[in-house]
């Protein structure tokens, strides 16, 4: 069948099966092997994605085909302008990361969190975050992260005296 | 493991939807959040040759209360429930569950409609639909029923939703004056199915004593059950240690869980037994009765 697709802005239109899952729709037929692949089952997170502009869902348990005529967002999307998003950058200063394999997914599932919660407080980031897997950080640092990023985005613009 | 093929449909309206249904009767299955139904297809566990996916229908997205019931459209997912006013102020029970479900991203996806549907022996919604006593209401082509949670879940993964019919919302009663419920769950982790849960809904009368209880528990049986012994125990008394204590000896005695590496069954049964005592405890305590830890 037949799908289009707006990935990152970019309109796709491509044949898929029934049964192509979209996490293997974004990184084989589209490239974009940023989002990540770990458990398969839907359990570990990596493969988060964001649809439609809030809502983050798993890839690996959704088909390519119930996003035709919708709007993704992959980690790929985030920069902009060649600079980091917010959240891309408070991960780097913060050391939210290790190895990175979870990386994509708890950006992804961050981004959707701070939409619907520009200002989480720490439970709130742990909770949102608490289906996300990581075996390296401990998620220390990950949730400061987080929260740097959200007191970023989530300040008033300065005012110029 | 990817899904066998199948064909894929999108409707975009409950009509559209019932042909489809009619049309393929048995080959076709509802796709709704997808959290049970990917992942059981992935397993090759369910295979269906025709789908037809319901997420368009936003006219199934709701929480509407109306005539003494709050409706819950089959397209409203986990999340919805979990972040509306209504829900967290005046159903505790549904606000509680909803924050247990699977995991966050999960809720994001999966409605409660289509976890009732999917009928888990160790599914949260089933066990809260009981103590909540809600109602599905169902449409096939000869037309519209409204069925009791009580025989709506038949067994494991099967429910009063026949051959091409499509569940349309489920429905609790508006909870009366004096009422609170409370859903118990423990697992290994978040995201993991119950190890074992319950659900206790309580309405106190002018007096203190218990005029309606409901109570019901999970991952003990083949499907979410009822506890009547616990209920029949529970209405007409006043809430004291000793009958919450009963109460919960009740739901010990009719647990029947399966051994698996979430537990032995023996440790299983006490635990819906220590649940329905939590959650009566928890439910009294939103209605101000302390001291019954
Ligand atoms: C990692 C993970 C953890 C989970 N943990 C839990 C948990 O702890 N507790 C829990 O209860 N659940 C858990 N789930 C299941 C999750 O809650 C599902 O979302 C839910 O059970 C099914 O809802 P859905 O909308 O995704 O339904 P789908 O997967 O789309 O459908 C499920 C079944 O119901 C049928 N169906 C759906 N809607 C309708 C309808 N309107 N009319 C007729 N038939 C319909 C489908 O045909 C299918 O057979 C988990 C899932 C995952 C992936
Ligand atoms: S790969 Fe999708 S949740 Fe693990
Ligand atoms: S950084 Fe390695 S899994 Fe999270």
């Amino acid at each position: 069948m037949k799908i289009s697709v707006t990935v990152n802005g970019t309109p796709y239109q491509r044949d898929v099966e029934p049964r192509t899952l979209l996490v293997y729709f974004l990184r084989e037929a589209l490239g974009l092997t940023g989002t990540h692949v770990g458990c398969d089952t839907s359990s570990c997170g990596v493969c988060v994605v964001v649809l439609d502009g809030d809502r983050a869902v798993k890839s690996c348990t959704m088909f390519a085909a119930m996003a035709d005529g919708h709007e993704i967002t992959t980690v790929e999307g985030l920069v902009q302008g060649g600079k980091l998003h917010p959240l891309q950058q408070a991960f780097w200063d913060c050391h939210g990361l290790q190895c990175g394999y979870c990386t994509p997914g708890m950006l992804m599932t961050s981004y959707a969190l701070l939409k619907h919660q520009p200002n989480p407080d720490e439970p709130a980031i742990r909770e949102a975050l608490s289906g996300n897997l990581c075996r390296c950080t401990g998620y220390q640092n990950i949730v400061k992260a987080v929260q740097q990023a959200a007191a970023e985005t989530s300040a008033p613009e300065p005012v110029a005296t | 493991m990817f899904p066998a093929p199948f064909e894929y449909h999108r409707a975009t309206s409950i009509d559209e939807t019932l042909a489809l249904l009619a049309q393929y009767g048995g080959d076709a299955r509802v796709l709704a959040g997808g959290q049970s139904l990917i992942p059981a297809m992935r397993f090759r566990l369910a295979r269906p040759a025709v789908l037809v996916d319901i997420n368009a229908l936003h006219e199934l997205s709701y929480l509407r209360e109306e005539g003494g019931v709050l409706a819950i459209g089959a397209m409203t997912r986990d999340a919805a429930l979990e972040t509306s006013a209504l829900i967290t102020s005046k159903y505790p029970l549904l606000a509680d569950t909803s924050a247990l479900v699977a995991d966050p991203v999960v809720r994001q996806s999966g409605t409660v409609v289509g976890s009732l549907c999917h009928n888990d022996p160790a599914g949260d919604w089933g066990v809260t639909a009981l103590a909540g006593r809600a109602q599905i209401v169902i449409r096939g082509a000869t037309g519209t029923r409204t069925v009791a949670i009580d025989d709506f879940l038949i067994d494991s993964f099967t429910t009063a939703v026949g051959e091409g019919e499509l569940a349309l919302e489920v429905r609790f009663p508006t909870p009366p004056p004096r009422t609170a419920g409370s859903y118990q769950k423990i697992e290994r982790k978040v995201g993991d199915f119950a190890t074992a849960c319950a659900a206790a809904r309580v309405t106190l009368d002018a007096n203190g004593a218990i005029a309606d209880a409901g109570i019901a528990i999970g991952a003990a049986g083949p499907h979410a059950i009822r506890v009547r012994d616990a209920e029949l125990l529970l209405n007409g008394s006043k809430p004291t240690k000793d009958l919450i204590r009963a109460a919960a000896d009740a739901a010990r005695k009719l647990a029947d869980p399966a051994a698996d590496n979430r537990g032995s069954a023996e440790f299983k049964k006490d635990m819906a037994g220590v649940l329905v005592r939590r959650a009566l405890v928890a439910a009294l305590g939103r209605l101000g009765v302390e001291g019954l830890q």
